[in-house]
């Protein structure tokens, strides 16, 4: 039977309560009659023998590319980089997609008799890996051929003798990118896009660049102009990096650029209940939601998040395409769309979400209120192709612990910034003024090079994310939040979603219409005004 | 006449301590050796003293650690029971006028240390020949019984009481019209704080840390900005009034207290290893006086920068090793007497009543009691900062005279 698409149901007096994310929890939700739940299509079918179909890619290329066992010759540089712990969401089963990938590579570049292979995680200005999470993304074979001998390696935006400057765009965007894979006779990229806004010329353009490279898209000018960022057309993020990989291309650079796609099979069984339409839950449904949510009720904060962190989701492969950067990504976002894609007709007053325990950078990790803010403003308001879910002016409610608390290892500038910077101003462009000093900072470069620590600059980054949805939105709420984090944030706390629909009719009217992005599975809606 | 009295007693004293420890500062006046009493007014110990009745009298840190049982054992010689508590005084002056002192009826701040001049030591002692009496070297002897201010010496009385005290004529200043009651009974921790803002040496442009912003710290605040030329000033203040009146009276940066270190590392970009700053603040002033305190302020101070103790420390157990190694310098800053400003010596108390002035520092009293409610008054003044407020004063102006500017 084929996967059901997504849908936007009506709420009546029949539907049964709506489930919320609410952190390391859940919400059962009642929304007024009249309310509509955007849900996202059921998870489309695997590939049955997805190495088959690897195989099948790299002798198959997409665009102007030679088949990969045609660029590979003795004596040659090869460096393949990959995608960083903050895909997929969450970590998913051994095998992992990149490891399935990387050993087919390794594979014809062993047939070739090419000597000379590095791995480099393309970490951009996220924190390092541990060797557990890259061994989890690698699998054993691999690690443990690369990683004794210095020959997998984690980007490092921060050291000067392994960037390279490869020129400026005709927009005067400075390109400089890890040197290692510029300077090799073939960089492979392997990707996992998990939402529209992955791959393509952002993979090597952002994944593989330095600070001097970055702030030239991530900056709430390029960030207020991507409407939205999972809309590569209409997406200055992705122009930018167009022209960055095009200047990387035209520079010598040889990429050959691989990318998968994965269904929306996010969680295991115990909480198949999350996936499920509420009115299609089954006896065991409902008994595997309570015994999760009385469970989660009595058990501590820190443990919940550990028993969640350590979720491996099902995910599986549902394609995979290589060969020349642009005609790969179109296949792969065209791929993406036919799971993530629904139509939904018009915009609604208010915008309500349940927001997850986890957001791509926090893998193993605390969900800290900028995050928090990232995860709602960011990515799920910027889940629509046309227009956004929720009218100019209107109100975005988000539900969430928003628990005041920080990883100190992997969050250290983000304290300072929550602390420091969010206290006198939460306007994306104000705040800029502060980056400098963060993104120079000499400690934070030396936790990011040295520790497990996301760069001094990149709280910024989550907080120009939030920029499109800052300039949009008339108010933002958050339930259940931690009342002095969320008002650092600029935003309203409540008690209770009747409490903050109230609110919200403060804004934008009485009955206002409200509709709720209902996840998993993810959804990219697409909306006609 | 009613007034507040302080007595010699162990077991007083031990659950008071105990009191205090169990439920918070202040909370042990009940049970402490202070006492509500009918007081006399004090014998006037020589023909240069003058009385004074106060007006207001204010709840000062080192009060509150004497009512909790907390001071230190290095107090003990320096202090003659039973004495009444309060040195921070504004008053008016009673009875017969003295040769070159104010005129009866006028309005005073106590200046309240007594030095060799107050008690008839002749020749002086070396600080207090040089006009720095803070330093005196004779405050446990002389014809006065023992005490290193009014307000801790059994022969003066003390400003919690409406039985007045005495003040030698070189212990009083004239207090401007321009000022009032409430921003007269700042002058004297203003003045504390001037001397503590010069005992630091603050170099033009220098970035100083405040660590506490209690009445302390935001008077060290203010005279900083009328005193010195600082680059970057970061505070660490704890609760909603104090952020507010940090941020009005000058600081850069206003912080919670465990994030000073963090806001210090960021401005002067330093590194951090074994819990300290690689560099750091040229200057850090410990307005607390914990242990806790001044631990975080040796993190936080640069490498031969200095730490000044504003707030009064009693015993306290702190690792001095990165004093050593990064040779930090530790100043003590108490009291006052003349200072050295740009070439020319000028008393302290004249000094803080410009800052109070210029800086409006009466707003910093947010409660006033009668002596009558001494317990209300001693567990608000310990719980002040939690409680929205910074001064707490005892209240002994006569009801048509209260809310009046003088």
């Amino acid at each position: 039977m084929s996967p059901r698409p997504g849908f936007v149901l009506e709420v009546d007096r029949s539907t049964p309560p709506t489930l919320f994310w609410h952190g390391e929890g859940f919400r059962l939700e009642r929304l007024p009659v009249g309310s509509r739940v955007l849900y996202g299509p059921e998870p489309v079918a695997a590939l049955e023998d997805p190495v088959s179909a690897i195989r099948g890619a790299l002798l198959e290329p997409l665009g102007d590319s030679e088949p990969l066992a045609a660029l590979l010759r003795p004596g040659m540089k090869l460096t393949i980089a990959f995608d960083d712990v903050s895909l997929p969401l969450p970590p998913m089963r051994r095998p992992d997609v990149r490891q399935l990938v990387i050993e087919q590579v390794l594979e014809c570049a062993a047939e070739a008799g090419v000597d000379d292979v590095v791995l480099v995680a393309a970490l951009a200005l996220h924190r390092r890996m541990t060797d557990a999470e890259l061994r989890h993304a690698l699998g054993d074979r691999v690690y443990d051929a690369f990683a004794p001998h210095g020959l997998l390696r984690q980007h490092d935006a921060e050291d000067p003798d392994d960037l390279v400057h490869l020129g400026t765009t005709d927009q005067g965007e400075e390109v400089e990118i890890n040197r290692r894979a510029a300077e090799s006779d073939l960089l492979v990229y392997v990707n996992i896009n998990l939402v529209a806004m992955d791959g393509g010329h952002k993979s090597v353009a952002t994944g593989l660049a330095s600070y001097r490279s970055l702030r030239y898209h991530h900056n709430p000018r390029t960030m207020q102009h991507s409407r939205s960022f999972m809309d590569q057309e209409r997406s200055e993020l992705h122009s930018s990096n167009w022209r960055m990989g095009r200047l990387i291309a035209r520079s010598g650079v040889r990429v050959f650029q691989i990318e998968t796609t994965l269904n929306t099979d996010t969680f295991p069984e115990q909480f198949r209940f999350l996936q499920r339409r509420e009115w299609e839950w089954t006896a065991r449904d409902r008994a595997g939601f309570l015994a999760s949510s009385k469970a989660l009720e009595r058990t501590p904060p820190r443990v919940a998040r550990t028993i969640f962190h350590s979720i491996r989701a099902p995910h599986r492969m549902t394609s995979v395409q290589a060969g020349e950067v642009e005609a790969v990504h179109a296949r792969t976002t065209a791929n993406v769309y036919a799971q993530q894609l629904v139509a939904v007709e018009g915009q609604s007053d208010v915008l309500t979400m349940g927001l997850p325990y986890i957001c791509p950078y926090n893998v193993n990790s605390i969900m800290n209120p900028i995050l928090v803010a990232c995860l709602g403003l960011g990515y799920f308001f910027n889940m629509y192709r046309g227009a956004p879910l929720v009218r100019a002016g209107g109100v975005l409610v988000l539900s969430h612990p928003t628990p005041w608390d920080f990883h100190p290892g992997h969050h250290p500038s983000y304290i300072d910034f929550f602390e420091q910077v969010l206290t006198e101003s939460t306007d994306p462009v104000e705040v800029a003024k502060f980056e400098q000093a963060f993104a120079t900072d000499p400690w934070y470069v030396h936790l990011y090079r040295t520790g497990h620590a996301y760069h001094g600059v990149h709280p910024f980054y989550m907080w120009y994310w939030c920029a499109h949805a800052l300039e949009h939105l008339g108010a933002v709420i958050v339930v259940g939040g931690d009342r002095a984090a969320v008002r650092r944030l600029g935003f309203t706390p409540a008690t209770t979603l009747a409490d903050a629909l109230e609110m919200a009719s403060d804004v934008v009217g009485p009955d206002p219409s409200v509709l709720h992005l209902h996840s998993p599975p993810l959804a990219l809606a697409d909306v006609r005004p | 006449m009613k007034g507040l009295v302080f007595e010699r007693s162990l077991p007083r004293f031990a659950a008071s301590r105990l009191a205090s420890a169990l439920s918070g500062s202040g909370r042990g006046a009940g049970v402490s050796p202070l006492r509500l009493a009918e007081l006399d007014p004090p014998a006037l110990p020589g023909p240069e003293w003058l009385r004074v009745r106060p007006l207001l009298a204010g709840i000062c840190g080192s009060d509150l650690s004497t009512v909790d049982g907390r001071s230190s054992r290095y107090f003990e010689d320096v202090v003659s029971f039973p004495f009444v508590p309060g040195h921070e005084v504004v008053g008016v002056v009673e009875g017969p006028s003295v040769p070159g002192g104010p005129e009866p009826d006028s309005r005073v701040v106590l200046q309240p240390v007594l030095g060799c001049e107050a008690r008839g030591i002749d020749p002086p002692c070396p600080p207090c020949a040089a006009g720095e009496v803070g330093g005196c070297e004779r405050v446990a002897f002389g014809h006065l019984a023992p005490g290193l201010q009014i307000g801790y010496c059994a022969d003066t009385g003390g400003g919690w009481s409406s039985a007045g005290l005495v003040a030698h004529v070189s212990q009083v200043h004239g207090v401007p019209d321009a000022l009032s009651d409430e921003d007269a009974v700042l002058v004297e921790p203003t003045a504390c704080a001037v001397h503590a803002v010069l005992r630091a040496r603050v170099a033009p442009g220098a970035t100083v840390a405040v660590v506490g912003a209690g009445t302390l710290g935001l008077t060290f605040l203010a005279s900083l900005r009328h005193l010195a030329g600082p680059g970057t000033v970061l505070v660490g203040a704890k609760h909603p009034l104090q952020r507010r009146l940090a941020s009005e009276l000058g600081a850069d940066v206003v912080v919670a207290p465990d994030q000073l270190g963090r806001a210090v590392r960021l401005r002067s970009r330093s590194l951090e290893f074994s819990g300290h700053l690689s560099g750091g603040a040229d200057v850090v002033a410990d307005c607390v006086g914990s242990a806790e305190s001044l631990a975080q302020s040796l993190a936080m101070v640069r490498p031969r920068g200095r730490v000044v103790l504003v707030g009064m420390p009693g015993t306290v157990h702190v690792d001095l090793a990165s004093l050593w190694h990064r040779e930090v310098e530790l100043a003590g800053a108490y009291a006052y007497g003349t200072e050295d400003v740009d070439g020319t010596r000028r008393r302290t108390f004249d000094l803080a009543m410009e800052v109070v002035g210029r800086f409006g520092l009466g707003r910093l009293v947010s409660a006033a009691y009668p002596v009558e409610r001494f317990e209300e008054a001693i567990a608000h003044a310990g719980a002040a900062g939690r409680r929205g407020a910074v001064k707490v004063v005892f209240e002994l102006r006569p009801r048509a005279r209260r809310g009046a500017a003088s």
